[in-house]
């Protein structure tokens, strides 16, 4: 711990008043507040010690401890717990043999429950160093670990950003396009029927938002167009959008019984795609 | 000057008196735990509740904190005052028992049982000890700590405080310490707390401007011999 480092921080703020900003400072600087900091933020400010230890230890961002240098918190609100996060934060407690609030004694995960991060649509839901990672089971539990060890969320082809599952049926029939037998990822897939150049076969994509990687009964190359059919009616899917990354026609299918509509581009290569939810285009 | 009704009777107090302050000086006695005179009220303790207002508006507050008002109607024992300071004496006994003032405070209120989950707490966090180092001592070396259920009262870090002159101010006005009986288990009916403090002024050599304010001090009792 430098002593200029935090002399900087507290000059920088305006004394007593900013107590809170200037160990929230601290904490960002040193994953904690250490014990001279809390000396040296007494004196500087003209506070007493007890009052800054009052509360350093009444807020629940503060931490006297040393953390982590990864954070990973599970949420134990009402609509997690509901949905099983007990079950997700016995897997952690078990994985990195430690309890809520405790680090790992290589000194890398600080894994922590909350009470409610206000995305209990999401749950359960578990957060590490900022990533949100949405309706979380026990078996993502050891993956999320090691992509929190490596620091990999976001990074790499298959990016978990916006990641959730959607149902999708037909525009024209209404039948579901889902196909649980077929797993992508842990998550039934989507089948839909495509015409090329070789003929029709089945073609499969995740029902992940926002990687739409397509695996295709007969090989195309990469810059392949598809044309889209449903396996039910036999309507073709193309609609009038044109993606916004190649420009070739999309197909289109509904999501979740008629809510929104997600076009995907035709190119089989390409991973554009639109989704409108509730008139909303995300 | 305030005009207000205590129980019926017609007071004039300086602005800035407190009910509590104002009851007093009419007669009418109101109990109390964190109050202390020469103190900052605190109203920690709710011993202290009065009904103020009247019918359906009437409200139970605390009088140690509440100031006077203009034509204020105040009761200070109606039936409702009775069993909310009987409630608040019975969860002062769950959570802290062996405290002789709370004991005296109940037998005086005729409280012979309470109905909670009996607890052997060291301390009501009534902050008489804090405002004691901080307003009387001029140290701060205690204060509060935590929140909710972890709530505690000590010195930061748990290490003695660099500002404390070990007074013994803050055993003094404590309601817990206070001739604490650690009597809890019904086979250990010997007290023996005093014998397990340590009180402050062993090292008295040490701090040439010490204040003490136990007396007698255990510890200077025991030297003597």
């Amino acid at each position: 711990m430098e002593t200029e480092n935090i002399l900087d921080i507290i000059r920088k703020s305006q004394g007593k008043a900013a107590i809170i900003s200037i160990l929230e400072d601290i904490q960002e600087k040193y994953t904690y507040l250490p014990e001279e900091a809390l000396r040296l933020v007494a004196t500087e400010t003209g506070c007493s010690l007890t009052d800054v230890y009052g509360v350093a230890t009444f807020y629940k961002a503060f931490s006297l401890k040393p953390r982590g240098k990864h954070c990973v918190s599970a949420c134990l609100g009402t609509a997690c717990h509901v949905r099983g996060a007990e079950t997700v934060v016995a897997e952690f407690k078990g994985q990195l043999n430690l309890q809520p609030g405790e680090t790992t004694p290589d000194n890398e995960i600080t894994f922590e429950t909350v009470n409610c991060l206000g995305a209990c649509a999401l749950g359960p839901i578990v957060v590490s160093d900022g990533h949100y990672h949405a309706n979380v089971t026990k078996r993502e539990v050891k993956d999320i670990i090691k992509a929190t060890r490596e620091g990999t969320h976001g990074s790499g082809g298959a990016s978990k950003d916006y990641e959730f599952s959607f149902e999708a049926s037909c525009p024209q029939c209404g039948q579901s396009l889902i196909d649980a037998a077929y797993r992508i990822d842990g998550h039934p897939s989507i089948r839909i029927d495509v015409m090329t150049d070789v003929g029709t076969g089945w073609m499969r994509i995740p029902s992940l938002y926002g990687n739409f990687v397509k695996i295709l009964e007969h090989a195309a190359p990469e810059d392949a167009l598809l044309t889209p059919l449903c396996p039910h009616c036999g309507a073709n899917l193309q609609g009038k959008l044109g993606c916004l990354e190649c420009n070739a026609p999309m197909g289109t299918m509904n999501v979740d019984g008629g809510a929104g509509i997600i076009s995907i581009c035709s190119r089989k290569g390409c991973n554009g795609h639109i989704l409108t939810l509730n008139g909303a285009t995300i | 000057m305030i005009t207000l009704t205590i129980n019926g009777l017609r007071a004039s107090v300086e602005k800035g008196t407190t009910i509590l302050e104002a009851a007093r000086f009419l007669g009418f006695p109101i109990p109390t735990l964190c109050h202390h005179e020469g103190l900052s009220p605190y109203g920690a303790c709710r011993l202290c509740v009065v009904e103020i207002g009247d019918g359906p508006g009437a409200r139970l507050v605390s009088s140690c904190t509440y100031p006077a008002e203009e034509g204020l109607k105040v009761r200070t024992a109606s039936e409702r005052v009775i069993k909310a300071r009987r409630m608040v004496i019975e969860l002062l006994l769950a959570s802290c028992p062996q405290s002789k003032v709370i004991q005296d405070i109940a037998s005086k209120h005729n409280v012979r049982q309470q109905r909670f989950r009996q607890e052997y707490e060291d301390c009501i966090l009534c902050g008489l000890c804090v405002r004691m180092c901080e307003e009387q001592m001029m140290a701060k070396a205690i204060g509060f700590r935590g929140r909710g259920s972890g709530r505690s009262i000590g010195t930061p870090f748990d290490i003695r405080s660099d500002v404390c002159r070990l007074c013994g101010g803050c055993m003094q006005v404590c309601p817990a310490c206070q001739l604490r009986c650690t009597y809890t288990e019904p086979d250990k009916a010997v007290c023996g707390g005093c014998a397990n403090l340590s009180p402050p002024c062993v090292e008295k050599e040490q701090f040439h401007d010490m204040m003490c304010y136990m007396s007698p001090c255990v510890a200077c009792e025991i030297r003597k011999d």
